[in-house]
């Protein structure tokens, strides 16, 4: 679990250079992206504290103050909005940017320029959610942000991405790697949908459920050919990074990419089965659901492959502990929400709290996790100094893993009655309605170790960045000891 | 797969293939519609909504109602959604077609709201569970929209459409006061009564 930073010696003059080369790829990036980290964390806890009174609210209707912008549908929107396009965006954009020049060894000039998109991109945001609150909100699901703000959003998404896709057409490195494939996917796929359907939302409104189906084209595939594709690369990239082996197999990475590039999106029609719009579209997003296993299991061989055989690396490595969790959330959850997709399935799980156990499981689960495992390994490298808590690390895994996974069985279990309750006409509605306070309840529980988890988190970043000495480098890698290995490994942790 | 160029193009073909797919596709199949009747001569299908309705929806939309109530009623005999009262027939794209924002909604922690002028006809029904859901609905979970009323002395007169609570309500007003609808209020309480499923279109007859 030596990482080559700290042992130059056993490396060769060309992997000499290389390191060099990374090192100065890290420098041209540090700024931004110890700004995309710093607003992403931010980003983070305000999205938590919505998600905690939105969460109480619902279980305990009221528990809060009756002010106008503390309404369950507003906080409700400006959790997601603030999680989703605050931590995840700039969490996103850091990690696909610099995961991006990296493989290309490029570096990146002008740095100051995507600084200043950056910094747009979070006043659009900013302005964005407390449009949210006060009421500006339009109540179209994944486009809450008053429609003012879109153009701002838009323009500064795509000056980011532009970094990422001009790395990508001057690059210096011979290879292509699996990682640059999705990133530079992801980084057109999403401003087009984003214009697309802001155009044929808000600004040119297209005929009364056509919205609908344009809504879900969008709103499914900002997960899966924005947040997902981000979230493939980083574990494609620090898998085999972290533990210095190759990527098991280049065929079924390219099988994995190019199936998913196909299907995920159609797959987003399955949030209206049973709805009105013509059957066929349905239909075909029921049949892209499913084909989506391909990718899944394709994604899942491959990184299981490539991490058999170094668990013990992977479970004392932050970055990978993170990671690997993620990676098989993402197998996990993809494969319930292929069969959430079937008609049989939907008409219970439809209208219910397992929708929003699934989404937070892939959105959580999966890329959130990822996302830990990537900030532990690039700010190492961006500021020269370690983690200083190895104790923190194990609080915030502890606590992110247990919350998510309450939370995903407890809205799965708790939607799944819900649903059953729903469709049987006998139970009256109010009564469906009382044996959903349990399991949300349960959800506060989760949301409450999850939010532990993410103030561990700030607080290491925050020790971290303004921790003065950069004398800990030289002593290796931050790593989380072992249990029942504790003697050997208390010399590793400072 | 080295070449910018060609990945960009499989990149651009996958998204425009599925736009074209189901958007596009739907827009040409759907965007023509037009109000239809039963029968040559009778009343056409959807009506135009009223310029009350039409105001009361901005409040249902600024409030963030569809994040837990729904306005698409599903088939009888695919989940329960007939015997419950929310339609007596499947909505269809036609019923949308006056809507600048379709508000189809995702999530039921509350009712189907799509018919729910059919089903609850009375304003002061309306008007008291905005201000309580306990009092209409005790153990509801919907929040309280009490900042949708004011408080003020009654008048000469009592107003007409101050709260009437029922007797024994612990939160009702002090003597010589009374609680009256705002004009969002009101106007988000008649749009919820224009909600109607009531009427049959030529693809989607009353189920039996």
């Amino acid at each position: 679990m030596q990482l080559p930073a700290s042992s130059d010696d056993v490396l060769g003059p060309l992997a000499i250079r290389d390191q060099l080369s990374l090192t100065r790829i890290d420098a041209s990036l540090r700024f931004v992206c110890l700004f995309f980290f710093t607003a992403a964390l931010v980003w983070l806890l305000i999205g938590t504290v919505f998600a905690l009174l939105t969460s109480f609210s619902l279980h305990s209707p009221s528990l809060l103050p009756c002010w106008e912008w503390l309404t369950f549908g507003r906080i409700r929107s400006a959790h997601l909005n603030a999680v989703a396009f605050g931590w995840g965006n700039n969490a996103a954009f850091a990690v696909a940017i610099w995961i991006m020049a990296r493989l290309c060894r490029a570096e990146i000039r002008h740095g100051g320029l995507l600084l200043i998109a950056a910094i747009f991109w979070n006043i659009g945001l900013t302005v964005g959610i407390f449009g949210i609150l006060r009421g500006d909100i339009t109540s179209v699901e994944w486009l809450e942000m008053p429609t003012y703000v879109a153009p701002l959003l838009a323009v500064s998404y795509v000056l980011i991405g532009a970094w990422g896709v001009l790395a990508f057409a001057y690059k210096k490195s011979e290879h292509v790697y699996v990682s640059q494939w999705y990133i530079l996917a992801a980084l057109f796929w999403f401003p087009w949908l984003y214009t697309i359907v802001q155009i044929m939302i808000f600004f040119e409104p297209a005929l009364g459920t056509v919205q609908a189906i344009t809504n879900w084209w969008f709103g499914h595939n900002a997960l899966g050919l924005w947040f997902t594709p981000i979230g493939v690369a980083a574990a494609y990239y620090f898998l085999p990074k972290v533990l210095g082996v190759p990527i098991r197999s280049y065929y079924l990475s390219l099988l994995g990419f190019w199936s998913l590039a196909l299907f995920y999106n159609w797959a987003g029609m399955h949030h209206l089965i049973g709805g009105p719009i013509p059957v066929w579209v349905i239909s075909a997003g029921t049949v892209a659901s499913v084909m989506m296993v391909i990718p899944v299991i394709v994604t899942a061989i491959n990184h299981h492959m490539t991490t058999v055989g170094h668990f013990k690396s992977v479970w004392q490595s932050p970055t990978l502990r993170f990671v690997v969790f993620g990676a098989m959330s993402y197998t996990l959850s993809s494969l319930i929400g292929s069969t959430m997709a079937l008609r049989e399935v939907s008409q219970v799980t439809h209208f219910t709290h397992a929708v929003v156990g699934h989404a937070h499981h892939g959105a959580y689960g999966f890329f959130t996790m990822v996302m830990f495992g990537s900030i532990y390994y690039m700010m190492p490298r961006l500021l020269n100094r370690e983690w200083p808590s190895a104790c923190l690390i194990r609080i915030h895994f502890w606590c992110a893993a247990l919350g998510i996974t309450l939370m995903a069985v407890a809205l799965h279990i708790g939607g799944w009655i819900q649903g059953v309750e729903m469709n049987t006409p006998d139970i009256l509605f109010l009564q469906v309605v009382k044996n959903t306070v349990p399991w949300l309840k349960a959800r506060s529980v989760s949301g409450v170790l999850l939010a532990s988890g993410h103030v561990a988190f700030f607080v290491n970043f925050i020790w971290m960045l303004c921790r003065r000495s950069e004398a800990f480098a030289h002593e290796g890698p931050t790593l989380i000891p072992l249990f029942w290995k504790k003697e050997a490994a208390t010399d590793q942790q400072d | 797969m080295k070449n910018l160029p060609l990945l960009f193009c499989g990149i651009f073909f996958c998204l425009a293939f599925s736009w074209t797919g189901l958007i596009l596709s739907s827009q040409l199949q759907l965007g023509s519609l037009r109000p239809a009747a039963i029968e040559e001569g009778e009343l056409t299908y959807p009506r135009r909504p009223t310029g009350q309705a039409e105001q009361g929806k901005q409040e249902y939309i600024r409030l963030g109602c569809i994040y837990c109530h729904s306005q698409q009623p599903r088939m009888k005999g695919f989940g329960a959604d007939f015997e419950r009262g929310w339609g007596d027939r499947q909505s269809v794209p036609r019923d949308y077609i006056w809507q600048k924002r379709v508000l189809l909604g995702t999530m039921r922690t509350g009712p189907d709201l799509m018919n729910v002028g059919q089903r609850l006809t009375s304003a002061d029904w309306h008007h008291l569970h905005l201000y309580d859901p306990q009092i209409t609905s005790p153990g509801s979970i919907m929040t309280p929209f009490s900042y949708l009323y004011e408080t003020r002395r009654v008048g000469e007169v009592p107003s007409a459409d101050a709260l009437r609570f029922p007797p024994g309500y612990a939160m009702a007003p002090a003597e010589g006061y009374e609680i009256v609808p705002t004009d969002r209020a009101r106007l988000l309480v008649d749009y919820l009564l224009s909600l109607k499923l009531d009427y049959e279109l030529p693809e989607a007859k009353f189920s039996q």
